[in-house]
C-alpha cells in the first residue's frame, strides 16, 4: 500500500465519527470601523510611514525628493515610467538585487493590520516586493477594508499563482527581543494613500 | 543536539544554576505574553474568534480524510506536486530525491519545525548536503549546533552577547560588537549570498486550504519568499493537520495567529502560493508521522488543532523558568508535552509533569485546546502505563496503602509530626526532592481529625446545655 493510501485509511479510521459543523462567520468584522485613521495609526506602530497624495505626480515628486536619483529603482506602474524601469518584468530575478526601491500598487489596504494584498499580477516577478532595499506601495483610499474578515470578502475566488499580505518593513527580534527593521526584505515601506 | 536525554527536572535544575539569566529569560517571555494580552485586549470580538477558530479546527479534524483528498486534487490542477509521507524517514528520503534529482547539494530553508521534529538537517548534511536556515533565530542556533528552543524564538535562551560571539565566529563580525542592528545587518548580508545561489529552497506551511490548493506562509523576516522566490525548485513541508477548509477561514486565523504569538496584528508577510511561476517546480510533503494515531486518541486528538503561535510557552510558569530545551523535544512547552508522549511514551514520560496545571496556557490558546486537562490525562497514562520513575510510583504505591487504613494513616501522621517538631533536619534535606526550593511547612500541633473529635464534643456539649 502506498503512504498516501495507508496515510488516509488510518485517518478514516481514526477520526470522530460525526463530522462536526463549519461555524457562521457572519458575525464576525465590525459594522462601523474609522477605516482611514485606523490604518494610518497601526502602520505607523508597525514600522510603516504613509504620504497622502492626490494623483500619481505627487508620488513622482515625493520620490524624487526622498530617494537618491542614482539608485535603481522599478516599477509596475506605468505612469511612474519617468522615476523607474518598467522593462523588467521578464528578467531573471536574481538581476533585481541591486534594486534599491520598488513601487507597486496594492488591490487594497486591511485597516486593522495595515495589510495591503498584492498578487503576482501587480508584482512583475514575486521577487521583486522582497528583494528590493526600500518598498514602496500605493493603494487608494477608498480601497481600505476593515479587517481581514472584509478582506477575503474581497478576495472571493480571485484567481492568483500567488498572493501576499505585505504590512509594514521587514522585521526581526530575534536577538534579545531587541525590534530591528530590515531582516531580510524591505528596511522600510511607504504608502502612498492615494485619493 | 543528540546523544542521551536529560529529564527535564534535571536539565531544569541547570538551566536555573545561572539565577540572572533564568530571571531574564522568565521576564522577557512575559513581557511576550504581555505583548499578546495588549493586542488581543484591542479586539472586542477576540472570545468569538477564539471560539470560532476551534470550531473551524473541529471540524476540519472531524473530516480531515476528505480535506486531504480535495486539497490534494486542487493543488495537483495548480501544477504542484503532492507526496505523502508515512514518518520522519520518508519525509527526509523524498526531500533528498528531489534534491538528487535535480544534481543540488545546497539548500535554504525557512522556519518549520516539522522538519525539526523530522531531524531534516541532521539527515540531509549526513547525506553530504549543504543546509541553511534562513530565520534569524534559526542560523544563530544552527552556527551554534543547537536546536531552536521556542518555535516563534528560536534564539529566546541566548544574550546578545551570545549571538555576537557566534557571529564573530562564524561571520566575521567585530569582537564585542552586540548591538542587535549591527548583527542582524551582518545576517542580511551573509543570509543574502545564500538566497541568491541557491536553487532549491524550503519552507514550512502554516495553513493549506483544501478548496484552492493554496498554502499560506507567514515570517516577519522575509527569509521564506527570498529564498523560494530566487530558487528554481519551492518544497514546502506540512503535517496533515495544517489544513483548513476554505480560503475565508484564514481571515480567522490570521487575525489570531500573530496577535498570540507576538501581540503583532499580523505578519510582516502572509504569502499564499498557489500555483509555481513560469519554468519553476513547486513540491509538496505531506506528513503523518504519528499524527493519525493522535487523531485516534480522544482524549488528545484536539492537540491537532494546535497553529503554533507559542502563547502557551511564554505565559506558561514552568516553560519561562526552565528554557525550551529542558523539553528535549522540536515542540516545548505545554503543547509540547502533550504531543511528544504520542511519538515516545517512554522518552516523554517526564514532559505531562513539567506542569504544574495552573490551566494558563488553555486560557491563551487561540484554538481552545484543553492543553492543561491533557497534561492531567497524560499523567494518568503513563502512570498505568508504568512510564513513571519506580521511586515515584513506590511513593504512590505508599500513599495509597497509607490514605486506605485509617490506622496507619493516624499513626504516620504522629509520626510525621513528631519528626517534623523534634528532628527537623530528618526531612529538611537534599534527600527529599519536595525540600528543593522550598521550606517544608510548619508542623501543626495536632491533626485534623484531632481536633475535629476535640471540637464536635465540645459543640456537642455545648448544644446539650442549651
Amino acid at each position: 500500500m502506498s503512504s498516501k493510501a495507508s496515510i488516509l485509511e488510518k485517518i478514516k479510521q481514526n477520526q470522530p465519527s460525526s463530522i462536526s459543523e463549519l461555524p457562521d462567520l457572519s458575525a464576525l468584522g465590525p459594522d462601523t470601523y474609522e477605516n482611514l485613521q485606523k490604518y494610518k495609526t497601526v502602520l505607523n506602530a508597525i514600522g510603516g510611514a504613509f504620504v497622502e497624495v492626490k494623483d500619481n505626480d505627487e508620488v513622482i515628486s515625493y520620490i524624487k525628493n526622498n530617494y537618491p536619483a542614482e539608485k535603481r529603482k522599478i516599477t509596475t506602474i506605468p505612469e511612474l515610467s519617468e522615476i523607474a524601469e518598467t522593462n523588467w518584468t521578464n528578467d531573471d530575478p536574481h538581476s533585481l538585487e541591486n534594486v534599491e526601491l520598488t513601487i507597486v500598487k496594492a488591490h487594497f489596504g486591511v485597516s486593522e493590520n495595515a495589510a495591503l494584498w498584492v498578487t503576482n499580477e501587480l508584482l512583475g516577478q514575486r521577487a521583486s516586493v522582497f528583494i528590493a532595499q526600500y518598498l514602496a506601495i500605493v493603494v487608494n483610499k477608498k480601497d481600505l477594508v476593515p479587517t481581514m474578515h472584509q478582506a477575503y470578502e474581497r478576495i472571493g475566488n480571485q484567481d492568483y499563482s500567488f498572493g501576499t499580505f505585505i504590512a509594514g518593513p521587514s522585521k526581526t527580534a530575534d536577538i534579545e527581543q531587541s525590534l530591528v527593521l530590515g531582516a531580510h526584505g524591505a528596511r522600510g515601506l511607504i504608502v502612498f494613500l492615494m485619493d | 543536539m543528540s546523544g542521551k536525554i536529560i529529564e527535564h527536572s534535571k536539565a531544569a535544575e541547570i538551566f536555573n544554576r545561572d539565577i540572572k539569566r533564568e530571571e531574564w529569560h522568565d521576564e522577557t517571555l512575559w513581557m511576550v505574553r504581555e505583548k499578546r494580552d495588549n493586542a488581543a485586549f484591542q479586539i472586542p470580538e477576540w472570545e468569538l474568534l477564539r471560539e470560532t477558530a476551534s470550531q473551524i479546527k473541529n471540524n476540519v479534524l472531524s473530516n480531515i480524510h476528505q480535506y486531504l483528498q480535495d486539497f490534494e486534487e486542487q493543488a495537483k490542477k495548480n501544477g504542484v506536486v503532492v507526496h505523502w509521507a508515512a514518518d520522519g524517514h520518508e519525509h527526509n528520503k523524498i526531500i533528498h530525491s528531489i534534491l538528487e534529482n535535480h544534481c543540488v547539494k545546497q539548500i535554504v530553508k525557512s522556519k518549520s519545525m516539522l522538519t525539526e521534529e523530522c531531524h531534516l538537517n541532521e539527515y540531509l548534511t549526513d547525506k553530504g548536503i549543504d543546509v541553511i536556515d534562513s530565520d534569524l533565530g534559526e542560523r544563530i542556533v544552527q552556527l551554534r549546533n543547537e536546536t531552536p528552543s521556542h518555535i516563534v524564538l528560536p534564539a529566546i535562551h541566548l544574550k546578545k552577547e551570545d549571538v555576537s560571539e557566534t557571529f564573530h565566529e562564524h561571520l566575521g563580525t567585530e569582537k564585542g560588537n552586540k548591538d542587535p542592528k549591527y548583527l542582524t545587518e551582518a545576517a542580511r548580508l551573509h543570509l543574502r549570498n545564500v538566497f541568491l545561489s541557491r536553487k532549491i529552497a524550503l519552507t514550512g506551511v502554516n495553513f493549506a486550504i483544501a478548496e484552492t490548493g493554496e498554502f499560506v506562509v507567514c515570517t516577519n523576516e522575509g527569509n521564506a519568499d527570498m529564498g523560494v522566490h530566487l530558487a528554481d525548485v519551492h518544497i514546502a513541508c506540512m503535517g496533515f493537520e495544517k489544513i483548513i477548509p476554505q480560503r475565508k477561514h484564514l481571515g480567522v486565523f490570521l487575525r489570531l495567529l500573530a496577535r498570540s504569538a507576538t501581540g503583532q496584528p499580523i505578519t510582516t508577510y502572509s504569502s499564499h502560493f498557489k500555483k509555481p511561476a513560469d519554468g519553476k517546480e513547486m513540491h509538496i510533503v505531506i506528513v503523518d508521522n504519528g499524527r493519525s494515531k493522535q487523531l485516534g486518541r480522544e482524549d488528545f486528538r484536539n492537540s491537532l488543532k494546535c497553529i503554533r503561535c507559542g502563547a502557551c510557552m511564554n505565559t506558561c510558569p514552568v516553560y519561562r523558568r526552565s528554557g525550551g530545551h529542558s523539553y528535549h523535544n522540536a515542540v516545548a512547552g505545554p503543547i509540547g508535552s502533550i504531543l511528544a508522549p504520542n511519538l515516545d511514551m517512554s522518552k516523554n514520560a517526564d514532559l505531562p509533569f513539567a506542569s504544574t496545571l495552573c490551566g494558563s496556557c488553555t486560557n491563551v490558546c487561540p484554538v481552545k485546546i484543553d492543553i492543561h486537562e491533557q497534561l492531567y490525562k497524560w499523567r494518568q497514562i503513563l502512570v498505568k502505563e508504568g512510564y513513571t520513575p519506580t521511586t515515584k510510583t513506590i511513593a504512590m504505591k505508599g500513599m495509597a496503602s497509607v490514605l486506605a487504613n485509617p490506622v496507619i494513616f493516624d499513626f504516620a501522621g504522629k509520626t510525621a509530626r513528631f519528626i517534623m517538631q523534634k528532628a527537623p533536619g530528618l526531612v529538611n534535606n537534599n534527600f527529599n526532592p519536595w525540600y528543593k526550593q522550598r521550606e517544608m511547612p510548619a508542623p501543626p500541633e495536632e491533626s485534623f481529625r484531632e481536633w475535629y473529635k476535640k471540637n464536635s464534643r465540645e459543640s456537642k456539649d455545648k448544644n446539650n446545655e442549651q
